[in-house]
């Protein structure tokens, strides 16, 4: 078990220099969403238009883990087709589960060490589930 | 006694986590278990197993004899004035439940109050919130002190008249505190109000006396306190346990069966409906043979030393934020390392092989009330060392060296 495989350059600096914190502006479909075993939470706001997903922020409180995933996913769900976002949310449970899985968002890859520590699997996938719960909302 | 020799009866702390041998922090959520215990549970099921209270054959006899001379067991373990008092469940949560269920609720009306504390683990304060909503009764909370004590003055000026029921936690599983529950019984009794007492982290670690604390009803579990898990006991004086109704029925707690009406057994089978935890009971038994084999003013007293220890220890940490009493406390040491997260801070202590807890602990209202989200938490039990304290505290000192070079 080596520490580096989870706690990568690019995941601490996600979690220092947070990617989309804050709140959107005008209309959006927020989710809150609580990882009930450990206090963890985020509120995610999404922009979706015309099927796409236009912008996205988010804000919360938890460990580098599920903060640096939250920026990540935020940055890499702009702007995209709301089938490819779910995609992207499926291929990041593969990754969790240790699947081989390509992100055009590269920095998302950083995260692939998460499968190694199960006890924190749930917190990479919760911004994730959040982006799911979201795009079901938006009943689209 | 010596942590260190007594170390040998538990055959899982002898193991390597991650490359280093394991210091096992976290027996607040669940101890470790003896040989003995493990052999209790083996020799039951390998010479006495059968159904208990129905077998006419030898092995019914013998499981029933093991069941219930555990319960003989635990009476004898708190003190309680018959084995009638003495109900097995399986655990703190649902001897709680219980008592909600069949008593307050059956006893709470709109206006009344029900009293506990911020304190409260989840499972001492769901159900409350429940009677309370089901019958209009008022959930009162007693204030704390910013070191999450409790001052008599303010449990006198919050039970009052109305005050039915109070429910508090003897040992803190975050703060470390341990309240002064006799003097509450004394309060709430003055008020015409019952007590039930959160045994959970109190029964592993200290004497306890229901008949001295005069608490009218006793929660605990066995997993916590060197026995397995699905086992626990709920101790009720017996004159409240007549007149209560059960909230399980079916199977062991029937007497009489009509096809419009049926009858219940008596105390304390009465609340023990369906096939028991019987072998649960038997080495609940056998854990608490254990645990006075040892001496529970032992092992309070060596806890006691340990945890002034590894305060001493790690107050020297800088950053480190220790949460509860700096004196006066149980042996469990609740903290918040920078801003480093304490998930963040569990994982990397737990890659030099340190276990401890991370999260909000079952205690959110609580995590509310420090500000905080979440903590992370050492816990001691008998078999914890000095040097598994200083395997800690460099554990810790690692963590900060790591996300400071981390994040850099």
């Amino acid at each position: 078990m080596q520490l580096d495989d989870l706690y990568r350059r690019v995941i601490m600096d996600h979690y220092k220099n947070p990617r989309n914190r804050g709140k959107l502006e005008g209309e959006a479909i927020t989710i809150d969403l609580n990882n009930p075993s450990c206090g963890d939470k985020i509120s995610l706001q999404m922009a979706v238009e015309d099927g796409r997903v236009k912008d996205a922020k988010f804000e919360g409180e938890g460990c580098s883990i599920s903060l640096s995933s939250a920026s990540m996913m935020t940055d890499a769900v702009k702007g995209k087709t709301i089938e490819e976002a779910l995609q992207m949310a499926e291929n990041f449970s593969g990754l969790m589960k240790g699947e081989e899985a390509e992100f055009d968002y590269e920095d998302i890859e950083a995260l692939s060490g998460v499968n190694k520590f199960p006890a924190r699997i749930k917190c990479a996938t919760l911004a994730w589930n959040a982006m799911r719960k979201g795009i079901e909302k938006s009943g689209k | 006694m010596k942590a260190s020799e007594l170390r040998r009866h538990f055959p899982i702390l002898d193991q390597e986590i991650n490359g280093h041998p394991l210091v096992y922090l976290d027996s607040a959520a669940t101890s470790q278990k003896p040989v003995a215990v493990i052999e209790a549970l083996k020799h039951y099921y390998q010479w006495e197993n059968a159904n208990v209270h129905r077998g006419v054959h030898t092995l019914g006899s013998r499981a029933t004899d093991a069941y219930e001379g555990a319960r003989e067991t635990v009476a004898a373990f708190l003190n309680a004035r018959s084995t009638e008092e003495i109900i097995f469940t399986r655990g703190t949560t649902t001897a709680i439940n219980l008592v909600a269920q069949s008593y307050a609720q059956s006893v709470c009306r709109e206006g009344d109050e029900i009293v506990i504390t911020p304190l409260e683990h989840h499972s001492n304060l769901i159900p409350w919130q429940q009677v309370a909503k089901r019958t209009g009764a008022t959930l009162k909370y007693i204030p704390l002190q910013p070191d999450g004590s409790i001052r008599l003055e303010d449990v006198e000026a919050t039970i009052t008249e109305r005050t039915k029921m109070v429910a508090v936690v003897y040992v803190s599983n975050v703060m470390a505190v341990v309240n002064p529950v006799k003097q509450i019984a004394e309060i709430a009794h003055r008020h015409g109000a019952k007590i039930l007492v959160d045994g959970a982290q109190s029964t592993p670690h200290l004497k306890v006396d229901v008949q001295e604390l005069d608490c009218d009803f006793y929660a605990f579990s066995g997993h916590k306190m060197c026995g397995p898990t699905g086992i626990g006991a709920l101790y009720g004086k017996k004159e409240l346990l007549e007149n209560m109704e059960p909230i399980e029925f079916g199977g062991e707690m029937i007497d009489h069966v009509g096809l419009y009406e049926s009858t219940w057994k008596d105390l304390p089978w009465r609340f023990e409906g369906g096939t028991p935890i019987i072998a649960g009971a038997v080495g609940l038994g056998a854990a608490i043979r254990f645990l006075e084999e040892i001496g529970l003013d032992a092992i309070d007293r060596h806890e006691k030393e340990l945890t002034a220890y590894a305060m001493e220890r790690m107050s020297k940490i800088d950053d480190l934020v220790i949460y509860g009493p700096k004196e006066e406390r149980a042996g469990l040491i609740t903290f918040n390392l920078g801003d480093i997260h304490p998930h963040d801070v569990a994982t990397v202590l737990d890659a030099e092989g340190v276990a401890v807890r991370a999260g909000h602990h079952c205690c959110q209202p609580l995590m509310r009330w420090l500000n905080v989200s979440a903590t992370a938490r050492a816990s001691f039990y008998l078999y914890n060392t000095e040097e598994d304290v200083d395997r800690l505290v460099a554990a810790l000192l690692k963590t900060k060296e790591y996300f400071g070079y981390a994040a850099g």
